[in-house]
């Protein structure tokens, strides 16, 4: 293993991390509101948030590129406030993993919530406790086996990326060469062995992390 | 009883002759082909079909992808390589037919901006350094890749400029950092940025050929094709002027 490889992995792992952590923060209120809200806008919104599940990853990868870039809305936006351009850098990866994962995360979430017991919200209002009171010591507590899932899926899901990163990347080491680029890498130059190790590696990594997830949901404590 | 039987047999025979003459005058060839040749042989194919009633069906890919194909068995009859030691590696492996390849074209290379009068004709811009991406293709498996590079060797440029570098996995994906404007420039085909004998946008500096390996792109006549007359028809085809016209027009040199 090489030192591409390694910081290749790093890279993967920082990716994941950040990714999961963003989108727990982002989902939690999402998945709130869609469960709650009567709005049109809910299914609208439910219907782009489960689009990565159907589009290409390079189609994803492809348009992000073009909205990123100098003439993009994001693109635009992104250099009004200095930030400059987002394509080729980690921050930009982050934030087309977010994008990309989304539906990992607010969809078991959503379940979660949806199945909480009415009455028990109905109970601690009667008890005066307020909305936000309410969703932290019930809601939030029922629904822990869900966060348990929706982050070892986005972490999985993450890590597992590749048609995004590709399109959007550039393969850069340290900043956008991930694991499953550094593959693709190693294979297409015909380093078979490089890639068995690191495909090797993923292989394994992967069955422990679904084993673990269904273990967990046999056993009761979890629920998707 | 005698009737239907000869008639259903009458049937079945001018069925079979129907669909030997058929193979006879119209077969199908499956084509591997070089990303950044894919569009002069789609125009090269049409030409071909209209002359002999041959269809080629392409599938462009970068030479690497493709050659790992072939190595694993893919159906391609024609290999048409960005460069010339893949069709010689494949002849020498004993998948391609022996002596069959030849130089189809050979590519430029050429330093490109989607912006205009940002590249200038000397290539002076690679020196001020006022961009923040310079994207190529990777030199692991791109021949226009290992030209890029070999480019800023020669200029001294290499150590300076290599911190910038975005690479595309093939040169299209090169050509689409480019083209988007996330990278302000890159080495990219002069035949992705030539039409009509100019450059069709942008500013571009035509890198002076002394600088790089010429890119000859050589063409193989693999296992599967060797015994059929059109795949070689192809082949022949791709040597003829009119064909040489075609790769011309694109920008490449035969």
């Amino acid at each position: 293993m090489n030192t591409g490889d390694l910081s290749a992995i790093w890279l993967t792992l920082k990716l994941a991390t950040t990714t999961t952590l963003l989108l727990l923060l982002i989902g939690t209120p999402l998945a709130w509101w869609l469960t709650r809200t009567r709005s049109r806008l809910a299914g609208f919104i439910s219907v782009l948030v489960a689009m990565p599940l159907v589009l290409p990853p390079t189609v994803i990868g492809f348009y992000l590129l073009l909205a990123m870039g100098p003439h993009g809305v994001i693109g635009q936006f992104t250099q009004a406030l200095g930030i400059g351009l987002l394509p080729f850098t980690f921050t930009g990866l982050v934030i087309a993993s977010v994008l990309y994962s989304m539906p990992f995360v607010v969809q078991p979430l959503q379940n979660a919530f949806d199945s909480v017991d009415k009455s028990l919200l109905d109970a601690a209002a009667m008890l005066r406790a307020n909305r936000f009171d309410a969703f932290l010591h019930i809601v939030l507590p029922l629904s822990a086996p869900a966060y348990i899932t929706a982050a070892i899926l986005c972490f999985a899901h993450t890590v597992g990326e590749f048609g995004v990163v590709l399109m959007l990347g550039g393969n850069i080491p340290g900043a956008t060469q991930v694991l499953s680029v550094q593959i693709y890498n190693h294979v297409e130059a015909m380093q078979y062995s490089n890639a068995h190790w690191l495909a090797g590696g993923m292989l394994l990594f992967s069955f422990v992390v679904l084993s673990a997830l269904y273990s967990l949901r046999k056993s009761g404590g979890l629920r998707v | 009883m005698k009737q239907p039987l000869f008639f259903s047999r009458a049937v079945l025979i001018s069925l079979c002759l129907t669909v030997a003459s058929q193979l006879a005058t119209a077969d199908e060839i499956s084509v591997a082909v070089a990303s950044n040749f894919a569009e002069p042989m789609q125009e090269i194919a049409t030409a071909f079909e209209k002359k002999t009633g041959h269809k080629a069906q392409l599938s462009p890919a970068s030479t690497g992808k493709l050659y790992s194909q072939i190595k694993n068995g893919a159906p391609f009859e024609i290999f048409l390589s960005a460069d010339d030691t893949t069709p010689a590696i494949l002849e020498k492996e004993g998948l391609a037919a022996i002596d069959s390849h030849f130089t189809y074209a050979t590519g430029k290379l050429v330093l490109w901006s989607a912006k205009p009068s940002f590249v200038d004709d000397q290539g002076t811009v690679l020196k001020t350094g006022k961009f923040t991406y310079l994207a190529i293709a990777n030199p692991a498996t791109a021949p226009y890749g290992v030209a890029a590079v070999e480019t800023l060797k020669k200029l001294d440029l290499l150590a300076a400029i290599q911190p910038k570098f975005v690479q595309g996995d093939n040169i299209t994906q090169t050509f689409q950092f480019v083209s988007t404007g996330n990278a302000e420039l890159g080495f990219v085909a002069l035949s992705q940025v030539f039409k009509d004998g100019k450059i069709s946008s942008g500013s571009a500096w035509l890198v002076t050929p002394s600088l790089y390996e010429p890119l000859h792109q050589d063409a193989v006549l693999l296992n599967k094709g060797s015994s059929k007359p059109a795949a070689k028809a192809l082949l022949d085809y791709l040597k003829s002027d009119e064909a040489k016209h075609i790769i011309r027009r694109y920008g490449y040199d035969i």
